[in-house]
């Protein structure tokens, strides 16, 4: 069952496009890795499908009763969060702001869900701690809270791992593992070559001849032996194993 | 200090003493509230350049001769704020050069007006009393009282009904817009409540000051406190002390009312910079 499905799209700012005619889908419960280098493209695709840029040309479309509802996005971090006063409580029942329509307060059950899912991520013990003091795994991991709050479906998490340290990284891949294994759709972007072909279902390659296919078609791919080859399963390589 | 007390009674045994710090009150609450929002959203300066703004539509006001400048003044900045919110977005265009190029225009507009339309037989006085507050605030007329009082009551009614909004919209514009909320409309009207409570805090303090009282408060209160709840509610409550105790103070040892409260926050925010120095180092 597809759930999101781009046709053709061309993408960038301002008119400029900085990838043009890609086509792919996603399907429900996919696990797909959108991967390329600084400046390719991946932040604007992933912000290009969530509406927050507007799209140059093509279409995507949300199909099978998706709507924008239904979406968890797990941005990168801004400067704005770096000293918010906020309890990692308020921050993850936020994510239910997009149901609350013309209702000021949140009712008794995204209250007992927030309580839920933030055990299930297992940050409840950080529920009045203050978001500026945690460590990066744990801020990534309310911030992925947040985003569970908001959404059943679909989870687009643009690099979750950036910054943190190698068991921070291992756990944010299992805890996306797990989400994925239970049915929620994951689009991710990643550095992480490696990681990535662990975890995904579907790879999107992003650059001026970009792949779309499954994973073993990537690995079978000029392009995936490429990476096994040269970056040591790292695009950037900055990261160490 | 008894005789303090009795000169105290006896003013505020005057009606209009009891406006001034009923609508005092009101207004530094409206402004902190929002104070909070725009400190973290990095808009810190925007309440400078609105009431610049407002200054110049009050020019032109008075050049026109209405008899209630707030027909003029408030829709003049409320468009300000929304150009200026818009196009902090917009990365092309910087925010706090526009910010910097609305104020100083409209000031310099402003001034020239009055001077060359001569409206009243002190222009320089009628500036001073604009820019730095007056005592206007012990001679306002109950109508302007109980406009103010409405104006701030719909500040507080909005701000508490959309209270998690801003929370989620401040905290987070782009996850809020990627997951279904209108922030652009909502953006607009917060830029419209931002302009209304700088009109109306412009009364108290006047327009060179209105920054501080939007902002101190807030600064204060996120020295000390580490929930979003917290911050809110401390700095209301400072702000509300420190505008009570600013105008006691005023007409006690008869000093300009709008730097008196300011200089009161001031004071506020130097006692939470220690006090949040102190308890950080203990925890650590």
């Amino acid at each position: 069952m597809t759930q999101i499905e781009c046709k053709n799209i061309s993408i960038g700012y301002d008119k400029n496009a900085i990838l043009s005619d890609l086509s792919f889908s996603i399907e429900n419960g996919d696990y797909l890795c959108i991967l390329g280098e600084n400046g390719a493209g991946k932040s604007t695709l992933m912000k290009t499908i969530l509406g927050l840029i507007p799209i140059i040309s093509g279409k995507i479309e949300f199909e099978n009763g998706l709507t924008k509802k239904d979406i968890g996005y797990l941005p990168q971090q801004t400067i704005v969060q770096k000293d918010f006063p906020a309890t990692c409580y308020e921050i993850v029942i936020s994510g239910f702001q997009n149901r609350c329509g013309l209702r000021p307060f949140y009712n008794k059950t995204e209250k007992q869900k927030t309580i839920d899912i933030m055990r299930e991520i297992g940050i409840e013990k950080l529920k009045n701690k203050c978001f500026r003091e945690l460590s990066g795994g744990q801020k990534q991991r309310v911030l992925l809270a947040r985003a569970l709050c908001s959404t059943q479906k679909i989870l687009l998490l643009d690099e979750p791992v950036s910054g943190l340290d190698p068991k921070a990284t291992e756990e944010m891949y299992e805890i996306i593992d797990k989400l994925n294994k239970n049915g929620i759709t994951v689009i991710m972007i990643s550095h992480d070559v490696s990681s990535a072909l662990k975890y995904a279902k579907h790879i999107l390659f992003v650059n001026s001849n970009p792949f779309f296919g499954t994973k073993e078609e990537f690995e079978n791919s000029d392009l995936g032996k490429q990476f096994e080859k040269y970056a040591g399963g790292h695009i950037g390589g900055h990261q160490d194993e | 200090m008894s005789k303090l007390f009795e000169t105290l009674s006896f003013y505020l045994s005057f009606p209009f003493v009891r406006y001034a710090i009923i609508v005092g009150i009101l207004i530094s609450l409206c402004a902190s509230l929002l104070g909070v929002t725009l400190v973290l959203k990095r808009f810190s300066y925007i309440g400078d350049g609105l009431s610049h703004t407002a200054f110049g539509a009050m020019a032109i006001g008075s050049v026109l001769g209405l008899t209630n400048n707030m027909i003029i003044v408030l829709p003049i900045t409320i468009v300000c704020a929304i150009l200026l919110l818009k196009t902090s977005q917009n990365k092309k265009i910087n925010g706090d050069a526009l910010i910097a190029i609305l104020s100083v225009s409209a000031l310099a507009i402003g001034y020239l007006l009055l001077n060359v339309f001569n409206v009243s037989s002190n222009v320089s006085g009628d500036v001073c009393t604009t820019l730095f507050g007056s005592t206007s605030i012990l001679t306002l007329s109950s109508s302007d009282v109980w406009l103010t009082i409405g104006l701030a009551l719909f500040v507080i009614l909005f701000f508490i009904f959309f209270y998690n909004k801003i929370f989620a919209v401040t905290f987070d514009e782009n996850f809020a817009k990627a997951s279904g909320t209108k922030t652009e409309l909502f953006n607009i009207l917060l830029a419209s409540i931002i302009a209304i409570v700088i009109v109306i805090a412009m009364n108290l303090v006047g327009s060179l000051l209105v920054s501080a009282l939007v902002i101190f408060p807030a600064l204060s209160a996120m020295r000390v406190f580490k929930s979003f709840k917290g911050v809110i509610i401390c700095s209301g409550v400072i702000s509300v002390l420190c505008a009570f105790f600013g105008i006691i103070l005023s007409i006690l040892i008869g000093t300009p009312v709008g730097a008196t409260i300011i200089l009161v926050d001031i004071v506020c925010f130097i006692a939470f910079f220690i006090i949040g120095k102190f308890a950080y180092r203990r925890k650590v």
